[in-house]
């Protein structure tokens, strides 16, 4: 008899729905989406999951794997050895059916940022040391999974109050590339929300692609921010931060 | 199926496909001032197979070896393609793929930097010279969410998991597109005065590929089916180095950039075979020569434990891996348990790209259907029988653009309504629901399944008569299984039905790769043949085009389009222009920097 792996899925959409157990025989070196796939292909044909690449490059196969966002083409099965597999779709955001979440509203906020404006006329420029840390931003696979679990969107359900991490990457990415003129700040500030995000660090925590969100991306913002709307109290607001990074919490809670 | 409440949308320019030529066509169409522009994509935005490229875009912009240009470019790319590539695109292409990545860098693009702070190039198979643009080993991604953020700051209505399953006609011109939402299933219609295909590849024909899943082929099925030209169908590139092992991840691609950045390939014997196949590139040869080799080795006896070759880059060191080659360094450590910093690992050939595809004029992207123009991995005329590593990306920024312009040119000259029949709409509607009146029919994966173990048997690296033979008979027979899929379940977000209509797309094209296959008697390029070992010079005067006639399916000799005296000069040099020996002295300078 061969390893069987026990997963357990949730079926379901708007109207509501359960998990149901799946047994799938296991291959070695297999992720969390063949699994899903040998289910598909086996047992549940209509079960709904978004995949693309199979090779954590699309950002398209989110999940939640017992309680942590993941990637499912990145996620070994062997890391559950003994254990049921437990996946739900994403929760921050509204159910299609089965593990397909609607993140329709990540692209309505991708279309309020201000583009990519640059002052002179390519080629640039620029060494490697200048563009070493905007390259890390562009290596977002807009997964969603940082959304999935902030706690301003997940738990407060602030979408129209914060953008979100993803975006405050995204605007560091445009905010700090070496040509670029616009001025996001106060878009920052006022639309985007930037206050709203008490540096909990969850973020980072989940980001399959190690990007430093919290540090790289939304200090250095808030810090533009500061600069520019709360001069004199800026020390005070870095110390704040820094007492809230040692206390925070990195495993997202929905009960 | 009433036809008035179905939604329906009007564009003058329709762009069928959001992977990098989609994008960037819509880009150009929307660009032009005035006409109304449409763009769908059967994932989210910005997931498009484009996403997994990871080399480079080739483009001779010479910021790393000055001598490199179009000329070279155009020598090396026709050389790859073994001169049945059409001499005029391949052309038009190399003089403009430098001024499209450029292009990129002002919209954002943030490529690797050289010390004199210009955009880095790095070598690979096949290319002269150091070309291929790159941002670590992630370009495609880069491409893509460039194109994405530039169209949504555009006026393109984006549509996002709409699968379009029938291209439309009024009379002999391109109407529009009939497809279906894949989140709750509702249908919809699409006029459009001119419409872009850009629907990329289908290497998920193959078992062991590096391919995403929307690599099925749709558009060109679709094309076909309303008697669009399919050319060179029996040219598909096999990547020489997919990951082998764990069984999970089996086909996943390592890039050329492994081995363009100094990676060396190893037998079972420790020996570095490639110095025995081709002594002046070695592990840069070109991918055909290179899968070829390995598959030879393996054969030979002298393969790795699951069936590969030793890739090993781990004298290079574990800085220079991790900052050039990240996402490979990341990827076999936690899908393969291997340290590449470390250690060699095992690599064999995967499916990775379909030269063949719509026959595309060489600069307007024109198919033979009036209004309809091809463009990216769909369309056929640039790579001959072997893509050259890096040229795609730039292709579809040249062809994407290109093609966007010509539809735009096209849309504002068309004179009158659009008119679509009714009729042919209700028939599409039918026919798409048909699987769910067959609950118990066969199941699409299992066909799938079949349908790739067939292909990869019987049309893979290796093929004879007998092998061909055998395989068509295969797959006529699962065409007529498959005309009993079924699906279960509602309309809502139903992969299993999605699937039927994949499958059915599939299944037309293997045919035509297989019929493409035993029509070309000779080995060239990707298709290597056993019977017919050699490549034949009478075999490189045609291409193999096939469409549907009144008389059923025929496939046509073409003639190579043949060049210029002036492009011809530059082929028949015993080196790549630039690389003559007077000159070396001044490469090597440029180079060291
Ligand atoms: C792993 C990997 C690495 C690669 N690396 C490189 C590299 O380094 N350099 C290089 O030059 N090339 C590389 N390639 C090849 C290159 O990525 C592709 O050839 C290229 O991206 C194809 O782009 P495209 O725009 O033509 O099509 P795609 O990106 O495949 O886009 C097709 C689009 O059409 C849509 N579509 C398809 N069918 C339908 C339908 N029925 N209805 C609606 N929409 C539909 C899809 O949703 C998608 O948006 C690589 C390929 C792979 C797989
Ligand atoms: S640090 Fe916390 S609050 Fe701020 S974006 Fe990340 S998860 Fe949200
Ligand atoms: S920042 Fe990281 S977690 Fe967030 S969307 Fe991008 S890749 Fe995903
Ligand atoms: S399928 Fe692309 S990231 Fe998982």
């Amino acid at each position: 008899m061969s390893e069987q792996y026990v997963l357990s899925i949730f079926r379901g959409d708007q109207n509501g729905g359960e998990e149901q157990e799946y047994q799938v025989p296991a291959i070695p070196g297999m992720v969390v989406l063949d699994a899903v796939h040998y289910v598909q292909a086996h047992d549940a044909p209509d079960l709904g999951v978004r995949w693309n690449c199979k090779a954590a490059h699309c950002g398209s196969c989110s999940a939640e794997i017992n309680g942590m966002p993941k990637l499912m083409c990145k996620t070994r099965l062997d890391e559950y050895q003994g254990q049921v597999v437990h996946i739900q779709p994403m929760r921050t955001f509204p159910i299609v059916k089965d593990l397909v979440a609607d993140v329709s509203w990540n692209y309505e906020v991708a279309k309020k940022i201000a583009t990519f404006t640059p002052v002179n006329a390519a080629p640039f420029r620029m060494q490697q040391w200048d563009v070493d840390r905007v390259q890390e931003f562009h290596h977002c696979i807009e997964c969603f999974l940082c959304q999935d679990v902030c706690h301003v969107l997940r738990d407060h359900d602030a979408k129209d109050q914060y953008f979100g991490p993803r975006f405050m990457v995204k605007m560091a990415e445009f905010e700090m590339h070496p040509v670029d003129g616009a001025d996001r700040i106060p878009q920052l500030k006022n639309e985007g929300g930037i206050g709203m995000c008490n540096v909990t660090k969850c973020c980072t925590e989940v980001c399959p692609q190690h990007i430093h969100i919290t540090d790289n991306a939304i200090i250095p913002l808030k810090e533009r921010v500061a600069d520019r709307y709360y001069d004199p109290i800026r020390n005070l607001i870095r110390r704040l931060t820094k007492k809230e990074e040692s206390s925070s919490s990195t495993v997202p809670s929905k009960a | 199926m009433n036809i008035e409440t179905m939604e329906t949308h009007s564009f003058d320019v329709l762009v069928l496909g959001s992977g990098g030529a989609g994008l960037r066509a819509a880009v150009e169409a929307a660009s032009g001032g005035g006409l109304s522009v449409g763009l769908i994509g059967k994932s989210l935005l910005g997931k498009a197979h484009t996403v997994m490229a990871e080399g480079g875009a080739a483009a001779s912009i010479g910021n790393v070896d000055a001598p490199d240009s179009w000329q070279t470019h155009f020598y090396d790319t026709m050389k790859s393609g073994h001169y049945i590539n059409n001499f005029r695109t391949v052309e038009v292409f190399a003089k403009e793929a430098p001024a499209r990545v450029l292009e990129l860098e002002q919209w954002g693009a943030v490529f690797d930097r050289t010390p004199e702070g210009l955009i880095m190039q790095r070598a690979f198979g096949g290319h002269s010279f150091r070309r291929l643009a790159h941002i670590g080993d992630r370009t495609g991604m880069e491409l893509l969410r460039t194109l994405q953020y530039r169209a949504i700051s555009l006026n393109i209505e984006i549509f996002q998991e709409v699968t379009i399953t029938r291209l439309l006609m009024d009379k002999d011109r391109i109407a529009g597109a009939f497809g279906y939402y894949r989140e709750d299933g509702h249908f919809v219609m699409f006029k459009a005065k001119a419409l872009v295909l850009a629907t990329g590849g289908w290497g998920k024909v193959y078992k062991v590929t590096s391919n995403s899943w929307e690599s099925t082929g749709d558009g060109a099925a679709m094309a076909y089916r309303l008697g669009g030209e399919l050319q060179d169908m029996e040219m598909v590139q096999f990547h020489p180095t997919g990951m082998v092992w764990p069984p999970g991840v089996a086909g996943l691609l390592v890039t050329e950039g492994v081995r363009g950045e100094g990676g060396i390939l190893y037998n079972s014997e420790k020996e570095r075979f490639m110095l025995r196949y081709d002594p002046e590139r070695q592990e840069l040869s070109t991918r055909d020569v290179v899968a070829r080799s390995i598959f030879r080795e393996v054969q030979e006896g002298r393969g790795t434990p699951h069936g590969g070759a030793w890739l090993d880059i781990s004298q290079k060191g574990a800085d220079f891996i991790k900052q050039k080659l990240p996402g490979m360094y990341e990827q076999l450590l936690t899908l393969g348990d291997i340290d590449i910093t470390k250690s060699p690992f095992e690599v064999a050939p995967t499916c990775h790209y379909t030269m063949g595809g719509v026959k595309a004029h060489a600069e307007t992207c024109a198919t033979n259907i009036p209004g309809l123009f091809a463009a990216g991995e769909v369309a056929c005329g640039l790579h001959g029988a072997n893509r050259l590593g890096g040229n795609s990306l730039a292709d579809i920024l040249v062809f994407g653009r290109r093609a966007g312009i010509a539809a735009r040119d096209f849309a504002g000259s068309r004179k009158g309504d659009v008119v679509i029949s009714e009729r042919e709409i209700e028939e599409e509607a039918e026919r798409v629901l048909k699987p769910f009146t067959r609950p118990d029919g066969e199941n699409p994966y299992t066909i799938h399944q079949e349908l790739q173990e067939a292909m990869s048997t019987h049309v893979g690296i290796v093929r004879d008569q007998k092998l061909l033979e055998d395989g068509l008979e295969k797959i006529l027979k699962l065409q007529e299984r498959a005309k009993n899929m079924g699906a279960q379940g509602g309309r809502t977000y139903n992969p299993g039905w999605h699937a039927v209509f994949d499958v059915e797309n599939m299944l037309l094209l293997s045919e035509l790769i297989i019929r493409g296959a035993l029509e070309r008697k000779e080995s060239r390029g990707g298709h290597w043949r056993t019977d017919y070992p050699e490549e034949l010079e009478e075999m490189g005067k045609w291409n193999f085009v096939h469409e549907i006639s009144p008389d059923g399916d025929r496939i046509k000799q073409v003639p190579v389009p043949i060049m210029p005296p002036a492009l011809q000069e530059i082929c028949s040099r015993p080196v790549a222009p630039g690389k003559e020996p007077s000159k070396n002295l001044d490469q090597r300078k440029g180079a060291s920097s």
